[in-house]
């Protein structure tokens, strides 16, 4: 195995701290070749993106907080919707992700490192290029793109002069996602420790393995379904134009196929995340290891064979509608019994309460709200009523805030005192959740009724009924949105001057990654980890 | 649980509003509507709310339980030999399974009801463009355009110090509505001239997307006693526009409609032969037949 590779060091296991032969300065970040080095690029570009895109969001609440039209021109509040939307699903969710995977897969399945490390290095400094490329289409003639994330055709194709470069972007970040997956697969399946057999991995391994088969397996889709807008606008191609024999619903279906993994690819590490943290703080090994394993398995197959339900008014015959129904509330049972385990890990425990426990509960409570809400939406004529109201977005920010995004959070909280070897302010941090708890149901709950009574989405200006819970939710956005801001000066506080932190920094922590010093050598695991330690981490 | 709760707040914050005539915090639920195939689907979708409300109760329950319960600070002592339970395992999957089942069936049958577009009494065509509708009532003659009411395209614009609150149904009202009758399965089909609309009367409990090239069926037909002025709007992203191009479907008796049904073709033959010209200038430049359909 590679670990041969490393004979000659691995002498010196036992004072890894003092040779970490890391180049200094700009050259570290610019040549990063190591996982930690990229994995900290990732979370810290994610952040950013994350502070880009909620600035959005809070022009558009802003916009929202009233009725008539008082700060922005129609076409810049659709170009914030479909921007916010591409910032924070491209840019934050997903290299969060990937921040996570590069510093945790190799420590926790035994690797020195990603398998490919040059390969990790190009697939991160793609983003940065392709996300100042789309944050610049703000600026050229016409603005940036008006017509929605879901970029349907024909309104994509009336684009400004910035719809090539939002191609182009989207094209960027699509090969970044591909080499960051091909990477992490082969890290997994190659690297792993002796001994790491694959029913040993831990859960978030698993979510990640899974998920990069999803996102090599639909990132390609949207590519296509991009190139093909692109050939439409200027090469007279009419594959969505049904004035040359194309179909507009077309793109549709291949968005969607692209679209509804891609859902996914946002929330399975999530599960894998909080099914680290539950059981590390209620100080009881994950019921059902294996259950977990296959559910998150069957919601991956399963999420290639729902796609439709997000376009259930298109006019697709009868059988079709059904299909996509039965296939779409089949998925209530695997995340039902990923749900009921995370509970039954909770009971009979020994539970306590620190912030990543916090957020990982928070998700708990509220992704299944997100989920209740989407068993609603699978109900065809119910969905009639949902379909493009508030209602929707609704319930995709349940999932996807309190569910991804607080699990990326709970995810920091809990490694952050390992990758630092330094204990963040506890305090500090509870008020964090408690604020982005609070704030994040004022925002989000209220859009439910909005979203019932009939308010479209993706509107600047609305009817003056809508107006009393439109306040409310944006002042749950602006409270929600400055509560963030906590974030990183935690944790900037905590690197800077943080108290130290011991190697295994919670009680109920298990996994490989606890079983190194603190702080963390640059390089770890150049000897394998023993069969003790393997067996220790993985008592599931 | 949650819904109690939320309708207490929303008094409560009613209460506090009282000034305000028109507030909104009622608004916490899906109409009802005005046809047999609304109230269906409003069925629908409060048994699928309850099924959830009487799953989060037991499921949040037991969360909340352990929480309480198992605390360190309490005392509690983890069990860690509890990893595994075939027989609990089985019950979780296949309890959801039935109810699943159990929803389905009505929602195929509400949803075959729903698509089932025959023996309709009357056919408009309805063509969406940006922004704005085309009603066309294709056995009659009658054909106009419905747009945003001129006074609340007025106040809409960015910064334009009206007070909208004191606009009639601002962005609820048009120029001229659809008319139709009671009381009578109605037919519409629905395409577009430019890019995907979606036509929506909530009351009515139907949404269908208007797509160039493509001739979408829906229908509806509203209760005899349910005469009125129903309101919706656009719900496919369009454009600029997009939240600017309301739907009015005004309600007649059978009678009613007949006589301005009649009277309307009538006034728009005159206009037509009157002046060569149409009768009245089109909304946008010639709002052009679909390109297929």
């Amino acid at each position: 195995m590679a670990y041969d590779n490393h004979a000659a060091h691995s002498d010196s296991a036992g004072h890894d701290a003092h040779d970490d032969h890391k180049p200094h300065g700009w050259k570290r970040w610019v040549y990063a070749t190591n996982h930690k080095d990229i994995g900290t690029m990732y979370l810290v570009f994610a952040g950013l993106m994350f502070f880009i895109g909620g600035a959005m969001a809070m022009v558009i609440r802003a916009e929202l907080f009233k009725p008539g039209l008082q700060f922005v021109d129609p076409m810049f509040f659709n170009s914030m919707t479909t921007m916010h939307a591409l910032f924070m699903i491209f840019g934050a969710v997903m290299p969060a992700w990937t921040g996570l995977a590069n510093w945790q897969i190799p420590l926790q399945v035994g690797a020195p490192d990603m398998a490919l490390p040059r390969l990790n290095n190009f697939s991160f400094w793609i983003l940065p290029f392709a996300f100042t490329i789309l944050f610049c289409t703000l600026f050229v003639p016409g603005g940036g793109p008006a017509g929605g994330w879901t970029l349907y055709p024909p309104l994509v194709l009336q684009g400004s002069e910035s719809f090539p470069m939002v191609i182009f972007a989207i094209h960027l970040m699509g090969a970044s996602s591909i080499l960051g997956a091909i990477n992490v697969i082969v890290t997994i399946m190659n690297m792993r420790a002796p001994g790491m057999s694959l029913l040993r991995m831990p859960l978030f391994v698993w979510s990640w393995l899974i998920t990069a088969y999803l996102l090599i397996a639909v990132m390609p889709v949207l590519a296509g379904a991009v190139t093909m807008l692109l050939t439409d606008h200027f090469f007279g191609t009419t594959f969505f134009t049904a004035a040359g024999g194309g179909d507009p619903v077309m793109f549709q279906h291949i968005f969607w196929f692209f679209g509804h993994p891609e859902v996914y690819i946002l929330i399975l590490p999530a599960f894998g995340i909080v099914s680290e943290i539950i059981p590390a703080f209620a100080r009881k090994p994950i019921f059902g290891y294996e259950a977990m394993v296959y559910a998150i398995a069957s919601i991956a197959f399963l999420s290639f064979i729902v796609w439709a339900h997000h376009m259930f008014t298109v006019g697709m015959p009868l059988a079709g509608q059904l299909f996509f129904m039965l296939s779409t509330m089949l998925i209530a049972i695997p995340t039902g019994v990923k749900v009921f385990n995370w509970t039954a890990t909770m009971w009979k425990s020994s539970m306590t309460f620190e912030p990543p426990m916090l957020f990982a509960l928070a998700f708990l409570f509220l992704f299944t709200i997100g989920g209740f809400s989407g068993l609603m939406l699978a109900i065809v004529p119910a969905d009639f009523q949902y379909h493009d109201t508030y209602f929707v977005v609704a319930h995709f920010h349940y999932v996807l805030v309190p569910g991804a995004i607080f699990s990326i959070m709970a995810g920091v909280y809990y490694w952050l005192p390992k990758w630092t070897s330094k204990m963040y302010d506890l305090g500090l941090a509870k008020a964090h959740f408690w604020l982005s708890a609070i704030f994040v149901n004022v925002l989000f709950f209220p859009q439910h009724f909005l979203g019932l009574a009939g308010m479209p989405r993706r509107i600047p200006d609305y009817a003056v009924q809508f107006t009393d819970w439109n306040m409310i939710s944006s002042i749950g956005a602006f409270g929600f949105g400055l509560s963030q801001l906590l974030f990183p000066y935690i944790i900037w506080k905590c690197v800077k001057s943080g108290a130290p932190a011991p190697s295994r920094a919670w009680e109920g922590a298990h996994g490989l990654e606890w079983e190194l010093p603190s702080p963390l050598p640059y390089h770890t695991w150049e000897t394998p980890p023993t069969d003790a330690m393997i067996a220790r981490g993985a008592e599931h | 649980m949650i819904r109690k709760a939320l309708v207490s707040l929303a008094a409560m914050a009613a209460l506090t509003s009282t000034a305000h005539a028109e507030s909104g915090w009622h608004l916490l639920n899906m109409t009802q509507g005005v046809t047999d195939i609304s109230r269906k689907i409003y069925s629908l979708h409060m048994l699928i709310f309850y099924v959830c409300v009487a799953i989060g109760v037991v499921v949040f329950g037991v969360m909340i339980w352990s929480l309480v319960k198992f605390r360190k600070s309490q005392g509690a002592i983890a069990d860690t030999t509890m990893v595994h339970n075939t027989k609990v395992e089985i019950v979780w999957t296949a309890v959801p399974v039935a109810i699943l089942i159990a929803m389905a069936v009505p929602a195929a049958n509400t949803l075959v009801e729903l698509e089932d577009t025959r023996n309709t009494e009357l056919t408009i065509k309805v063509t969406g463009f940006q922004w704005g509708w085309q009603y066309d009532y294709l056995e009659n003659g009658v054909v106009f355009f419905s747009r945003l009411a001129r006074d609340a395209d007025a106040a809409r614009r960015l910064a334009s110090g009206v007070d909208v609150t004191k606009i009639d149904h601002y962005l609820l009202n048009v120029d001229k509505p659809l008319v139709v009758p009671a009381d009578t399965k109605i037919r519409l089909l629905v395409t577009a001239n430019d890019v995907i609309h979606s036509w929506w009367v909530p009351a009515f409990g139907m949404k269908k997307d208007a797509i160039p090239g493509y001739v979408n069926e829906m229908w509806f037909k509203v209760d005899t006693d349910k005469t009125g002025v129903y309101r919706g709007q656009c719900v496919e992203l369009c454009g600029r526009d997009h939240a600017f191009m309301p739907i009015v479907v005004d309600v007649r008796s059978k009678a009613d409609f007949e006589s301005w049904l009649k009277s309307t073709a009538e006034s728009q033959k005159q206009a037509s032969a009157g002046a060569s010209a149409p009768q009245s200038a089109p909304p946008v430049a010639q709002a052009t037949t679909p390109s297929a359909g």
